[in-house]
């Protein structure tokens, strides 16, 4: 056996390793347990090949639009869905070698195999009985092999995976999660979306853009859910006009399926139902905590709707046992884990640290338009007591965002009318997923409107509209 | 129609001040010019003079009520006869009839825009002392009237964050003092050590007598926390004959002319050379003639020394404007004029505020020497113990002289050891030689 680690994470996705990392500059003899793919399903199923697949779509948009930028491509633009996967698989490959080599760098070890706690401090490393998702990247060289091995803090960074509801569990053929849809072998021709969530609604942009029949069905009455209504409306105004078609208010309630095509049978609050036929379904219904074959329950760790219960700073019911990440309870993002992994790990080594504020974590959907948010929405801020100001500005009023050709989308703020605090960002349009860190700073300062007003923000940019939307909740907006 | 009696300003920077008392009652017969009531602040007292006659028709906020607000409705003069029911409310815009015999009413535009700076300085904690915290933070605590420099910060650095804020005026350890009921107040407790109670705890119940703190002892308090916690004081003391000065002083004090009332018109002490040995000295050391302020060095063109005056309850001290310019009888004058009117809480702000330096003289007490708390917005204070007959050894043998003892106390922030020793030489030189102080 070997000797003892300070801190074991299980877990090599994006909480996982960047806890590890930490820990190891926190001078913790670190190891990290990895059954499939160092950066998880961030790095290899989610977050990044989903942005390398959205920039092809992205490209594509341009080039059919060339015309509108005063440019002419001579002859018909087209693709081939094989390349363009190859160019995602490309890049998180590329990333996925990156991890390896961080984690190296750090002097983290790498033990391969699937993670079970025996007892605290103890944990067996087996073979992993998940058949790994093909394509795989390969093992990374190095790495420890499977065995005993010892820890005084255990930190749990399993992650999540798809959920399935019951009578439309995936199949990988017919009915596809974001594993399957993010390498197509072809195109398909029409497309059912259920959930209507980011993954969902990237799946449906990136397929429309590339010319698919695209049905979003959403089981809530907006789609977007966690956004602000408003700035859903917009997004479903503009998914509409691309093609999309959206049904909110309704679930699928079977499916029945041929050799290459599927059928839902979609009933909306009322009860009517209609059904749909395409070429393919895509279940997007949420995400649910990897809490088996750890060893919680022999543990008597506490869990709750699937996720592992801490108290803010990763500590389990059990004492060095903590959880970090999507396993521990949403908003499952990948953001999120990290940071709570650093905050984790900080706070054994006795730093003075606080637990997240959850209303300070941004949220990304990189569709066409891109939707960006941090903190409440209105309805939200309404519901939690507070008197608001809120201030909209529209990208039709700014100089960047014509030139841009993007003058559609809106960004919103929400302050607290007595105390100036910023309370929520909801943002719409042509690059707000980089723009919308300006607010997470400002919140995470404690900002009120007045430091907003007096900063000065470059022109001409897009974050312009961020100082008209705050000026605009104060009635002082000077370009609408 | 009646008038309405607001809560006069005796400043430009007064908020509030204390209803000390009414000189009428209610019913009672106003002329104009007659004395309504007397207004305290943290270092005067003020008269409130009715400019319309009438009746006293109702007093709003009764005497001996502390903190009342600038603007106040604090009662209201009716026309004799005149039905009283239809008084004014208090926010109605209706002049102020009346006036403080003191000082100018200042109008309510005026006193706006400083109290707005007043907010902007909010952050700054009552104890002068740097406080870092979020913006949200600082307005939170402003809005709920607390104060920063006393909540422990848990944010980057120690820095006070929304959350420390929303604990400490949630009652926290370090909650904000419980607002009294007749006038909320939003200043801040005094003492940043134990608590009330505790304090209270170590003595005998009935022991003692529980005297509240009026305004001027706040204030002195306040300030000299203040000043001793935010100042890098250090000090400098001497050894001053007095000899010369005393045949100088009996010299002039017996060539005064007689005025009227067959008394000299004039009638040096030795704290009157001192004051303007002082300001001669600051003219010669002008880079001791300084106010330290956290962007700049304010290098004062003018010596106005202030004189500590000590008064009952308390101190207060009154300046000498521009002392190097003045000849010796007419400080001695003022400050004889000065004196007497702060002992009876006359004076006005003008007249106490501001400085740029200042002098506390105990000899009379037969205090040998002491160290003095440097008052801001000065740099120096010069701390005067009591002139005696001293052996000195002069060219090897004993000899018999005046002598006193001064000691300087120093904010190092503006004034140098080396250029505070050079003050002091020049004011050391020129009482010892007080014709120095006379071209």
């Amino acid at each position: 056996m070997a000797d003892a680690y300070d801190i074991m994470v299980i877990g090599g996705g994006p909480g996982g390793y960047v806890t590890a990392i930490r820990a190891a500059q926190l001078g913790f003899k670190t190891a990290l347990v990895e059954r499939e793919h160092l950066g998880g399903i961030c790095l290899n199923w989610g977050c990044i090949p989903t942005k390398a697949l959205l920039r092809s779509a992205e490209i594509f948009h341009y080039a059919t639009h060339a015309a509108d930028y005063g440019l002419k491509l001579d002859g018909a633009m087209s693709f081939n869905i094989g390349d363009i996967v190859k160019r995602s698989r490309g890049v998180s490959g590329q990333l996925n070698g990156g991890v390896g080599f961080l984690l190296k760098k750090n002097k983290v070890d790498v033990i391969w195999g699937e993670a079970k706690i025996t007892k605290p401090g103890e944990i067996v490393v087996g073979k992993s009985a998940k058949p790994a998702v093909e394509p795989q990247h390969p093992v990374p060289k190095g790495v420890l092999g499977e065995g005993n091995y010892k820890a005084k803090h255990i930190i749990i960074a399993t992650g999540a995976r798809p959920r399935a509801l019951p009578g439309i569990e995936p199949d990988k053929k017919l009915i596809w999660t974001y594993f399957e849809a993010m390498v197509p072998d072809t195109m398909p021709k029409s497309l059912i979306v259920m959930g209507s969530g980011a993954i969902g609604i990237e799946f449906a942009s990136f397929y429309r853009t590339l010319g698919a029949d695209v049905t979003v069905v959403e089981v809530m009455p907006q789609i977007l859910p966690v956004e602000d209504a408003e700035i859903a409306a917009i997004a479903r105004k503009r998914f509409e006009k691309q093609g999309i078609k959206i049904i909110t208010g309704a679930k699928v309630t079977g499916v029945t399926k041929t050799a290459s095509s599927i059928t839902a049978t979609i009933q909306d609050e009322k009860g009517s139902s209609q059904a749909i036929t395409a070429d393919r379904l895509i279940s997007a219904v949420g995400v649910i905590g990897n809490i088996e074959n750890l060893g919680l329950e022999s543990l008597g760790i506490k869990t709750e709707r699937g996720c592992i219960v801490t108290d803010g700073l990763g500590k389990t019911n059990v004492s060095g046992i903590y959880a970090i990440g999507d396993v521990a309870g949403p908003p499952m993002l990948a953001h999120k884990a990290e940071h709570e992994g650093v905050l984790c790990v900080e706070a054994i080594k006795g730093l003075p640290v606080h637990a997240m504020d959850k209303l300070k974590i941004p949220g990304c959907t990189y569709c066409h338009p891109q939707i960006a948010s941090v903190g409440l929405t209105e309805a939200k801020a309404k519901e939690a007591g507070y008197t608001i100001k809120v201030g909209r500005f529209p990208f039709m009023g700014n100089g960047k965002a014509i030139a841009l050709g993007e003058p559609d989308g809106l960004v919103k703020t929400i302050f607290d009318a007595k105390s100036g605090k910023l309370l929520g960002a909801h943002m719409i349009g042509a690059e707000v997923t980089e723009l919308i860190q300006g607010y997470v700073v400002a919140m995470g300062l404690e900002t009120t409107e007045e430091e907003l007003m007096h900063t000065v923000f470059p022109h001409p940019t897009l974050s312009e509209m961020m100082h008209e939307s705050v000026l605009d909740a104060y009635g002082r907006a000077i370009h609408v | 129609m009646p008038f309405n009696v607001l809560m006069p300003a005796l400043s430009p920077t007064m908020e509030k001040g204390n209803l000390a008392k009414w000189l009428k009652k209610e019913g009672d017969k106003v002329n104009s010019g007659d004395i309504l009531a007397e207004i305290e602040t943290d270092k005067a007292t003020m008269e409130v003079e009715a400019v319309d006659e009438g009746v006293l028709a109702k007093i709003i906020i009764p005497g001996g009520t502390q903190d009342v607000a600038v603007n106040t409705l604090i009662g209201v003069i009716a026309a004799d006869g005149e039905d009283v029911g239809a008084l004014s409310s208090p926010s109605s815009a209706a002049p102020s009839v009346t006036k403080t015999a003191a000082a100018p009413a200042v109008s309510s535009a005026e006193v706006t825009p400083v109290s707005s700076t007043q907010s902007a300085v909010m952050p700054q904690g009552h104890s002068g002392t740097k406080v870092f915290a979020s913006p949200l933070a600082k307005r939170l605590a402003k809005d709920g009237g607390l104060d920063l420099s006393l909540v422990k910060g848990t944010g980057p650095h120690g820095r006070i964050v929304e959350r420390d804020v929303k604990a400490a005026l949630a009652g926290g350890p370090l909650s904000k003092p419980a607002a009294s009921s007749t006038a909320p107040t939003t200043l801040p407790p005094l003492t940043v050590g134990m608590a009330d109670a505790t304090i209270k705890q170590l003595f005998e119940p009935g022991s003692y007598e529980e005297v509240p703190h009026d305004s001027m002892r706040k204030t002195i308090a306040r300030r000299l926390l203040e000043a001793k916690q935010t100042i890098p004081h250090f000090y400098l003391s001497s050894d001053v004959e007095l000899d010369a000065l005393l045949v100088a002083r009996e010299e002039i004090n017996s060539s005064a002319p007689k005025g009227a009332d067959g008394k000299p018109v004039y009638k040096l002490s030795v704290n009157d050379f001192v004051i303007k040995a002082l300001a001669v000295a600051l003219m010669r050391v002008p880079e001791a003639n300084v106010t330290w302020t956290d962007r700049a060095m304010l290098k004062h063109k003018h010596a106005d020394i202030g004189v500590a005056v000590s008064i009952p309850g308390g101190l207060i001290t009154p300046v000498i404007r521009k002392a190097e310019t003045k000849s010796l009888s007419q400080i001695s004058n003022e400050m004889k004029d000065l004196a007497a009117r702060a002992r009876a809480r006359k004076l006005k702000p003008d007249e106490y505020q501001g400085g740029t330096t200042a002098v506390s003289n105990l000899g009379m007490f037969g205090v040998k020497s002491f160290s003095a708390i440097v008052n801001p917005p000065h740099a120096t204070i010069l701390a005067v113990g009591a002139g005696e007959q001293r052996p000195v050894v002069k060219n090897g043998a004993l000899q018999i002289a005046h002598v006193m003892t001064v000691t300087f106390s120093t904010d190092h922030r503006a004034v140098d050891g080396a250029l505070g020793a050079e003050l002091l030489a020049a004011f050391k030189a020129l009482i010892e030689n007080p014709v120095g102080m006379l071209v």
